[in-house]
């Protein structure tokens, strides 16, 4: 997938245009935040469960070398095998490998993000395989041949009327004639289609929520029950993890695992979550005959140690894209690549560079809900700003900001100029909108008239009013 | 590639950490964690209730995301909930059942309209029945382990899942699963075998995925229904 991030504010105007766009958008709230609240409350122990779930992060990021490698030696004792990957490209080569190896024609892939970061897709695809999506979400995204617009509902942006139309277009052996009105038909028609897709399937990827240091497995969580036939039915089965993924222990999956499904789908706990450990045993009747790790960095170590360190914590729930008003209003795509939302504010100038994404730490109100909301307590608004001062230092700002900003530096440091400047801006101010109370239009701030008018001044600034007050009050 | 790619990752986590790898003395407490594996808080919601207190609220949250819980005194009243079950949704009475030897010992007979196929499900079978290692509680989730008498494929491939639960496998929490899972697995020289596949099931298949509307049976099965045994649990109906 080409990023596109570069373009956000053109990608946003065209979103916040998109007339289906906007009406898609109106569901995050019922169908997240509200549900997600419902659920905390019901469990008293929230706080206490987040502050230990941050805990076993930090332990097992401070340890990393020493839990991958334990990682590595348990999925071995099993029969598993992990593929250390240092990019995108190596990680490709490694799942074409295998694929090569077993003569596989098609692969049937559950959710994974880290997927998405290889474009493994398209790369199968070039390469003779056909890759096959298989959560309802991602399969409609694959055949409308669109990114994901969401880490956990990557069709969102979208409403029924456009998944019939899509159906309509790619399912051309069935009836052009028949009901495709409601959620339930589509369901039903991509269940059957898929159905014979997971019995044909040569290999299964998955993506992995945790890989376990203690047993070598990796879990991963879903709702529709893809995933397990993804890995229970094609004779290999690879996991797409990226390093920081791993956990010591199956108990300190299960505390995580607490926070995940409440603030992901608003759920007690995922309709299911599944612990895979190497290939099927000797005595098993069913399960993959190989199975196989591919371990990716593409970038993720070199947040270890710096101020972004805290970003690995991060267990995709997608709780601060819900809750972020710029993601609400402009939905996922006008990030320009995988991650949107706040995560990804953070995470794709980190993986792509800051001049490929460093407009989307400026796409914050800075409101500060993300944060609030992050189940392990990621300070996502300090690490946007962190960016921004990044972007700052390296000139990669426009232009007019950085005289703003330069200017404002100037008076900001000299108190009495700054007071007096902002005296006489408001009296002027004052002066001029007495009548109407407000400026339709005011020179050099179009950008803030064009949507709204500006509410006149009363005539005196804060810092007069404030030294009045007091003064009048007495010591 | 993958032994230099390898080497090279671990060598950038080492210097971002600024450390070399761990000498015995730091990976001492590690490795002691890893055996230990102690449990971090687990919710009072389950954890604070006698056993007959965990069968109810796992019979509540059970039916709280949709799954349908059947309550019967002993092994012996299984076949007839199963086929009441069956005859009140007008669903066909041919079930593909895992080769299970506490399913086995049911007395299935006694329902001859039940036709049973042992073995793994296929494509097509229509009702599945599995047994199940343990239950948890806190959720309302069921825990399937993989296995020589328990494929996986049973679990997701039939449209009715029906599980026949034991009453005294109900625990309080994941934790105690993996506990039991422990136990039974254990290895002679210490630490256990894990299965290939353990699967934590809270209720049947779903998605939200076309404008979040919640809708069952996306990929897995479209009803889960429990068949809970009194019998050698100390909850009685």
């Amino acid at each position: 997938m080409i990023p596109t991030s570069r373009a956000f504010k053109e990608n946003a105007r065209e979103a916040l245009g998109d007339p289906n766009l906007q009406k898609a958008m109106t569901n995050l709230r019922a169908g997240f935040v509200e549900r997600r609240a419902l659920m905390i409350s019901r469990l008293p122990e929230w706080e206490q469960l987040r502050d230990q779930a941050v805990a076993i992060k930090k332990h097992a990021l401070a340890n990393l070398d020493f839990y991958l490698e334990t990682f590595e030696r348990n999925v071995e004792a099993y029969g598993g095998k992990v593929h250390w990957c240092r990019d995108a490209a190596e990680a490709n080569a490694a799942v074409l490998a295998i694929c090569r190896d077993l003569g596989a024609k098609t692969v049937t892939k559950g959710k994974s993000m880290i997927g998405e970061e290889m474009a493994v897709n398209d790369y199968l695809e070039a390469n003779g395989i056909v890759p096959v999506e298989t959560d309802l979400g991602e399969y409609i995204i694959q055949i409308r041949h669109e990114g994901p617009s969401h880490i956990i509902a990557p069709a969102i942006h979208l409403v029924k009327e456009q998944v019939a139309q899509s159906f309509r277009a790619t399912h051309t052996q069935l009836d052009p004639k028949r009901k495709l009105d409601d959620a339930r038909q589509m369901c039903d028609e991509a269940r059957a289609i898929m159905r014979q897709k997971f019995l044909a399937a040569d290999v299964g990827i998955t993506g992995a929520n945790f890989l376990i240091a203690e047993t070598g497995s990796s879990i991963i969580v879903t709702n529709e029950g893809n995933g397990d036939l993804t890995q229970s039915l094609p004779r290999a089965h690879i996991v797409l993890a990226s390093l920081e993924k791993v956990v010591p222990t199956l108990e300190d999956a299960a505390t995580i695992l607490r926070l995940l499904a409440r603030s992901a789908t608003g759920q007690e706990f995922s309709t299911y979550t599944t612990v895979s450990t190497g290939p099927r045993r000797a005595s098993d009747i069913d399960g993959p005959g190989q199975y196989h790790v591919v371990l990716l960095d593409n970038g993720r170590s070199a947040l270890l140690g710096t101020e972004f360190e805290d970003m690995l914590r991060c267990i995709r729930c997608a709780a601060c894209l819900n809750h972020c008003p710029v993601y609400e209003a402009v939905g996922g795509k006008a990030y320009g690549w995988v991650y949107p939302g706040p995560m990804g504010a953070v995470l794709t100038p980190s993986l792509l560079g800051i001049e490929e994404a460093g407009n989307l730490p400026n796409a914050s109100t800075f409101c500060g809900r993300c944060e609030s909301v992050c189940p392990m307590k990621i300070p996502l608004p300090k690490m946007m700003r962190h960016w921004r001062e990044r972007e700052f230092s390296r000139h990669l700002s426009p232009l007019a900001a950085r005289w703003g900003i330069a200017l404002w530096a100037f008076l900001a440091a000299r108190p009495f100029l700054y007071h007096a400047l902002a005296e006489i801006s408001a009296r002027l101010l004052g002066f001029f909108g007495k009548r109407s109370g407000r400026f339709r239009t005011l020179p050099l701030a179009s950008g803030w008239t064009d949507t709204r008018d500006m509410p006149a001044p009363q005539g005196r600034s804060f810092h007069s009013l404030w030294k009045a007050l007091h003064e009048k009050a007495g010591p | 590639m993958s032994g230099e790619a390898r080497t090279q990752m671990l060598g950038r986590i080492r210097r971002a950490l600024k450390r070399g790898p761990l000498d015995e003395k730091d990976a001492a407490p590690l490795r002691a964690r890893l055996r230990d594996h102690k449990r971090n808080l687990i919710p009072r919601r389950a954890a604070g209730l006698d056993h007959r207190g965990q069968i109810a609220l796992f019979t509540a949250m059970a039916e709280g995301v949709s799954a349908t819980v059947a309550r019967v005194s002993s092994a012996r009243d299984v076949p007839g909930a199963v086929a009441d079950y069956l005859s009140r949704l007008n669903l066909p009475a041919r079930l593909v059942m895992a080769p299970d030897h506490e399913l086995a010992d049911i007395p299935w007979a006694a329902r001859p309209l039940l036709e049973i196929r042992k073995g793994r499900a296929e494509d097509g079978d229509a009702v599945g029945v599995t047994s199940c290692f343990a239950a948890v509680a806190e959720t309302g989730t069921l825990m399937l382990l993989s296995g020589p008498e328990s494929p996986t494929r049973n679990n997701f491939l039939p449209d009715t899942h029906i599980v026949v639960l034991r009453a005294n496998r109900i625990a309080a929490s994941y934790e105690d699963g993996f506990d039991n899972l422990r136990r039974k697995f254990a290895k002679p020289e210490g630490g256990f075998a894990m299965p290939r596949t353990v699967n934590f099931i809270t209720g049947p298949s779903r998605t939200a995925d076309i404008e979040q509307k919640i809708e069952l049976g996306a990929h897995g099965p479209r009803r889960l229904h429990i068949v809970l045994v009194d019998e050698g649990g100390d909850g009685q109906a």
